[in-house]
């Protein structure tokens, strides 16, 4: 019995006193488990922390030096922003304001402007506001009505007493809504279309879209605005040639629709065939099948693609100004030029205001695609 | 028993119902649309370019340009043919193309690496970045540079000193010239061999691998061939490369290489833009890679490094390259902005200034897209063959 014990002993190794205590582990929890876990969980984490804090501070101590502290917030004119050491010039934007929004419009007719622009951003509230009621009807507004009374109320006309403003006044930020507001009404049905037809079984049909499509999307806005600019009205009798504001929104119009042709596309790509199958055995006919059936569906997938490109749209609406139309970025760039304010800190005072006007736009579209898709989706995650 | 059923109907409907004809009536209506338009605005704009004194023709291609271009990578000046004027925009869009992409695929890949970091600071200013960036429209972002930040420089006597070998001013960036002497083509061949050794040494190393599964530190051996062996040699001859400092002489500098400021203003906006972009394709291409593949990974006791090579990266570039080749053609359109600032690229000299003296708008801007689209679909065609060539082959 012991012999065995002691050979026991000899090949086994068993425990006999506890092992030594470890120390707790360190805080997982609390702020300082946070900074732990997310900012100092590693040598090579610290120093990647350590690096960007320093590109933060430094960046943004400068920023809001610049932009907040430093400002010139109120001035008759430049003089107190030429002054060495001052940050962005304020009185600048605010005194350039009204130009920013109406371009060179006649100061008197310029309510017109506002109520075709508040109009227009209630009809957009009423259709992008998920519990709003009767949504066909404003879109009927929005699509139908409103480009008509948009066009009476800026351009003007004698029957209504509205003396007429020619287009070579329109200018500012209203301009480049206009021209997102036309880019965006004629894109998605123009999309739409052409997405239909690239996936039509009549060639003829297929091989238009297809080639329509592939160009537009294989060269340069540029080059298209360029194009309805110099050669529109080479290819029109003489007395049709467009006006000068028409010719590049018809460009923006056909470049927009070609991009949204393929982001629908890749929605009616994803029904299942068997929802086609449906719809036609059903008897429904080929646009009652893609009306109330396929692009319902198709659209919805793709709500986060649309949005793009609106949002590339409107980023967009900026080239215009090489056709010479006065959006409102070509506002921004000629203002700065201005002998009573010109001085060092204008140009980057307009530039600022101006990102920060398409930031607001682009970013809100986003964030409201987002929260559109998370709505969309609760269906489907259930 | 019941009536014998009626026969079913076998004729055919009327045509007017048939889909056949139904849809070759459409088709020519289409093609009777689309030749009309056609037809009809090729004789208004023959018409009125009789009526304005427009060439219709190419004959403009041969004639003198009579106009300078301050960047040229061919001989080039005021007497050469249009068709030199436009060789030279088409050199100097395809120089910022090129260089553009690869810096801002450089850019978006470190970018897109942060804003996955571990660090949750970093992983925010890369947020920050992004969605700033991706929100502005390029085009301000380029007069930002041009006129904010560039043009009010000081002179060449104030410049900005980079770490004293490049200087920023109003002139441009100055940057050093490598000035290669007597010798330095044995750095060159040097360098030839060690790619060619490396290439070498990788192919025996994985045939080995695959016979035995013994590996070889290939990584190693080709750094030290391609990058070893020409500095070697280099060293042996006597450092027979030399860098042109610019210097201040006078009101310029002279020696090193001119960047002009509507050069860099391009680049920085384009790179800066795409790779915003960029950023978010990679950080998506990553995060597609589902965390078993990881966790298999690490089980298999790869560390973090082959982990990386081997595993995450190959499946995350498979969902990466398509929308990044897109990107890259955005940014070769982009740069057609160039116009705004005067750069002179394809569109500035050809659709402008070509455009602006000869009249020829229908001939200028279809030969301008002509090159665009030549581009984009040649690009498209090496896209589709990479797309079909690492497509997951299933059973």
């Amino acid at each position: 019995m012991s012999a065995i014990q002691d050979s026991l002993d000899d090949t086994f190794f068993v425990r006999t006193e506890a092992a030594p205590e470890k120390p707790p582990p360190v805080a997982v929890g609390g702020v300082i488990g946070w900074v732990r876990r997310n900012l100092f969980r590693d040598v090579w984490t610290s120093i990647l922390t350590l690096v960007a804090a320093a590109i933060a501070i430094w960046f943004g101590i400068d920023l809001i030096r610049y932009m907040v502290i430093d400002a010139v917030w109120s001035a008759p004119d430049g003089a107190a922003c030429r002054a060495p050491g001052v940050g962005a010039c304020w009185a600048y934007v605010a005194r350039k304001l009204p130009y920013f929004v109406y371009g060179s419009y006649p100061v008197e007719e310029r309510w017109r402007v506002d109520i075709t622009l508040l109009i227009g951003a209630v009809l957009i509230a009423w259709l992008l506001w998920p519990a709003s009621p009767r949504k066909g009807l404003g879109a009927i507004l929005f699509f139908v009505v409103y480009p008509v009374l948009a066009f009476v109320l800026l351009y003007g006309t004698p029957v209504l007493g509205l003396t007429q403003v020619p287009t070579h006044l329109w200018g500012g930020i209203f301009v480049s809504l206009l021209v997102a507001l036309v880019g965006m009404v004629f894109s998605l049905p123009g999309g739409v279309l052409l997405a239909l037809g690239r996936r039509s079984r009549l060639p003829a049909v297929r091989l238009f879209s297809i080639g329509f499509i592939e160009f537009v999307r294989g060269v340069p806005l540029i080059t298209v605005l360029f194009m309805a600019n110099t050669m529109l009205p080479l290819f029109v009798p003489e007395q049709f040639s467009p006006d000068r504001l028409v010719r590049p929104l018809i460009g923006v119009a056909l470049f927009a629709s070609a991009y949204m042709a393929e982001v629908v596309r890749g929605g009616l790509n994803a029904i299942p065939r068997g929802q086609f199958e449906a719809a036609q055995a059903l008897g429904l006919r080929y646009p009652q099948m893609m009306r109330l059936i396929v692009l319902p569906q198709a659209l919805t997938i793709v709500i986060p693609g649309i949005v793009n490109t609106f949002i590339g749209l409107f980023k967009d609406t900026t080239l215009v100004a090489i056709v010479g139309i006065f959006d409102f970025l070509r506002t921004v760039d000629t203002a700065r030029l201005d002998p009573e304010w010109a001085g060092p800190t204008i140009s980057t005072t307009g530039y600022l205001f101006a990102a920060m006007f398409y930031f607001v736009f682009c970013f809100g579209m986003s964030r409201y695609s987002l929260a559109m898709e998370r709505r969309l989706a609760a269906g489907r995650n259930r | 028993m019941s009536a014998p059923a009626a026969p079913l109907a076998t004729e055919r409907p009327p045509f007017w119902n048939d889909p056949f004809w139904r849809g070759l009536a459409s088709q020519i209506l289409l093609a009777a649309i689309v030749a009309f338009i056609v037809i009809e605005a090729t004789i208004n704009a023959r018409d009125n370019m009789h009526a304005r004194g427009i060439p219709t023709d190419l004959s403009f291609w041969n004639m003198p340009a009579g106009f300078d271009i301050n960047q040229s990578f061919v001989a080039y000046s005021a007497v050469w043919p249009y068709g030199r004027a436009f060789v030279v925009g088409l050199l100097n869009t395809l120089f910022v193309a090129i260089v553009g992409v690869i810096l801002a695929t450089i850019v978006g890949f470190a970018v897109g690496a942060a804003r996955l970091s571990k660090s949750w600071l970093l992983a925010r200013l890369a947020t920050v970045y992004v969605e700033v960036i991706r929100n502005v429209p390029l085009l301000l972002q380029l007069l930002f540079w041009y006129n904010a930040v560039l043009k009010p420089l000081p002179g060449p006597r104030q410049s900005v000193d980079i770490f004293g070998f490049a200087f920023v001013n109003n002139r441009g960036l100055f940057v050093p010239e490598p000035v290669a002497r007597a010798g330095f083509d044995y750095v060159l061949i040097a360098l030839g061999i060690g790619i060619i050794g490396s290439i070498i040494f990788w192919y025996v190393a994985r045939r080995r691998q695959m016979r035995t599964g013994e590996q070889w530190p290939v990584m190693r051996v080709s750094v030290g061939l391609i990058l070893g062996l020409p500095i070697l040699v280099y060293f042996l001859l006597g450092r027979p490369l030399e860098f042109a400092v610019p210097q201040l002489r006078g009101f310029n500098f002279v020696g090193g290489i001119r960047l002009s400021p509507e050069l860099v203003a391009l680049l920085l906006s384009l790179i800066l833009y795409t790779a915003s972009f960029i950023a978010e394709i990679v950080r998506a291409g990553i995060q597609s890679v589902p965390r078993g593949q990881t966790e298999a990974a690490l089980a298999l006791g790869l560390r973090p490094g082959p982990l990386r090579r081997l595993v995450v990266m190959p499946q995350a570039m498979r969902v990466i390259i398509p929308p990044l080749t897109n990107q890259y053609l955005n940014l070769t359109k982009n740069s057609s902005l160039a116009v705004f600032i005067g750069y002179p690229d394809l569109v500035q000299i050809f659709a402008g200034t070509v455009l602006n003296q000869t009249g020829a708008a229908v001939q200028v801007i279809f030969i301008t897209m002509a090159v665009y689209l030549a581009i984009s679909l040649a690009t498209s065609a090496v896209m589709n063959l990479y797309a079909r060539h690492t497509a997951i082959r299933e059973r």
